[in-house]
């Protein structure tokens, strides 16, 4: 049976690990090199990396650091930030990266899923989306790290993602981001029954059943980071609590 | 002396990881498309991620065929294909059209039928094995493996078929035929169990 996923979630930036609240006030978490090596360790799922430096436009990913990261790595790996166009692609893939997440490149340049998706696979284009809750239980998809307000619908823009050739939804609430008090379900909700390809809950985890009622809302999988730094839950313990749900995990080794 | 392993160069997959698995697992690999770099490796890993048809193409445009079938079918060099990679050994692939695949193994590519269930199966899953087969030694029956996927090898004959995943239905999740070796899930990503897969596929 297929297992659900717990994925930590890495934010890196400038040389560090960061982590921040609602997408702003960001603390130094160190060595992002050591902590990948702690979670392939323990046997997490999988990793997401997402580099969250501002970066002038035309500055590519720091290719080096994410091969460092990579080699550290014998679990599936996804890469995001500043996945601007094919050929930035291709040089994640050929660093280490399994998957890349595409988040404002994919809405400002409309052709970008369809041509990763072609030359690599659906299956190793994730779509990243940021949801921040407006009135009449509405969704907007918000760009830029949480700085650019689209106008775009969240349920809208999932399944034009998935008909571009998306793979997998990589499903950010802002309000819940960082904040520890669960996840926004609504959100969750409203994207997994919209879409057939599998939907990763992110922002939001603060405790196991948290991510136990992620799981119910109809993610396939969630992803998250305050959760694994700040309290004593590991990737493991969520996994135990999915499974006394019901929910099918990956057994410790 | 170390196992010298090819990975093939046909700008598919992710070589990255595969070298740096291989080279984990005691390994010399090397990822080329060079006929003579080919010719001496000990092993030969068919890598892949993405469409079929592109996994066809680039094998025809960087004129690999004729090498690796010499290589593998007439000197039976041991072969792994890995996710498209074990795919293009069928005989053809049904994505977007009938593509004509390496016909190694006998058999077609079809869509999972997901019924209720979401595609890509992605993710990890566990697998059963038949008995005594070499590439899973040393690994417990239903451990989990890494799967990403839409499509599966229907095989036409049943002994080709060394283990299967259940998702949504039965699908083969390895395969082989003599020294030619096929995995559906990605080993290099599939942590202790994976590595030692690939050790054992090495050591043969």
């Amino acid at each position: 049976m297929l297992k659900t996923r717990v994925i930590p979630v890495l934010l890196y930036q400038q040389g560090r690990l960061v982590k921040s609240i609602r997408f702003k006030e960001h603390r130094n978490l160190g060595n992002p090199i050591q902590t990948v090596r702690i979670y392939n360790a323990r046997n997490v799922d999988e990793l997401v990396i997402l580099d969250i430096t501002k970066t002038p436009a035309g500055k590519e990913p720091e290719y080096k650091m994410i091969k460092e990261m990579a080699r550290e790595c014998f679990m599936p790996l996804a890469v995001g930030g500043g996945v601007r166009s094919l050929s930035i692609a291709r040089k994640l893939f050929l660093s280490g990266a399994d998957k890349i997440c595409l988040n404002s490149a994919a809405i400002e340049n409309s052709g970008l899923i369809g041509k990763i998706s072609r030359m690599f696979g659906s299956q190793s284009v994730i779509v990243s989306i940021d949801a921040k809750k407006r009135n009449n239980h509405r969704y907007e998809v918000i760009t830029r790290c949480g700085t650019l307000p689209t106008g775009l619908d969240s349920v809208e823009w999932a399944k034009e993602a998935e008909r571009r050739g998306a793979g997998e939804i990589f499903l950010t609430s802002i309000d819940c981001e960082g904040a520890m008090q669960g996840f926004d379900l609504e959100l969750i909700r409203n994207i997994s029954t919209a879409v057939t390809i599998p939907v990763i809950a992110h922002g939001g985890a603060g405790t196991p059943l948290d991510c136990v009622e992620a799981i119910g809302a109809g993610a396939s999988a969630i992803a998250a980071a305050s959760i694994f730094h700040y309290t004593h839950a590991t990737p493991q313990v969520v996994k135990q609590e999915l499974k006394a749900a019901g929910y099918p995990t990956r057994n410790k080794l | 002396m170390k196992p010298r392993v090819a990975i093939v160069d046909y700008e598919m997959g992710n070589v990255f990881s595969l070298k740096n698995a291989l080279e984990y697992c005691g390994a010399l690999a090397l990822v080329t498309r060079k006929p003579d770099e080919l010719r001496r490796a000990t092993h030969l890993v068919l890598p892949g991620d993405g469409a079929f048809r592109t996994g066809m193409e680039n094998l025809k445009r960087f004129g690999l065929i004729p090498i690796l079938e010499e290589e593998v079918l007439k000197k039976k060099r041991p072969f792994l294909g890995i996710c498209i990679g074990m795919q293009l050994l069928a005989q053809e692939g049904t994505e977007d059209g009938i593509w004509e695949g390496l016909g190694w193994v006998k058999g077609k590519i079809v869509k999972l039928k997901g019924h209720s269930l979401r595609l890509p199966h992605v993710g990890w899953d566990d697998i059963t094995y038949k008995e005594n087969c070499y590439l899973f030694s040393g690994i417990p029956q239903q451990a989990d493996f890494y799967f990403i996927h839409s499509f599966c090898f229907v095989c036409k004959e049943r002994q080709d078929v060394i283990a299967s995943c259940r998702y949504g239905q039965n699908f083969a999740a390895a395969i082989e035929k003599q020294n030619i070796f096929g995995t559906q899930f990605h080993p290099e990503k599939s942590q202790t169990y994976g590595l030692k897969l690939l050790k054992n596929f090495i050591s043969c």
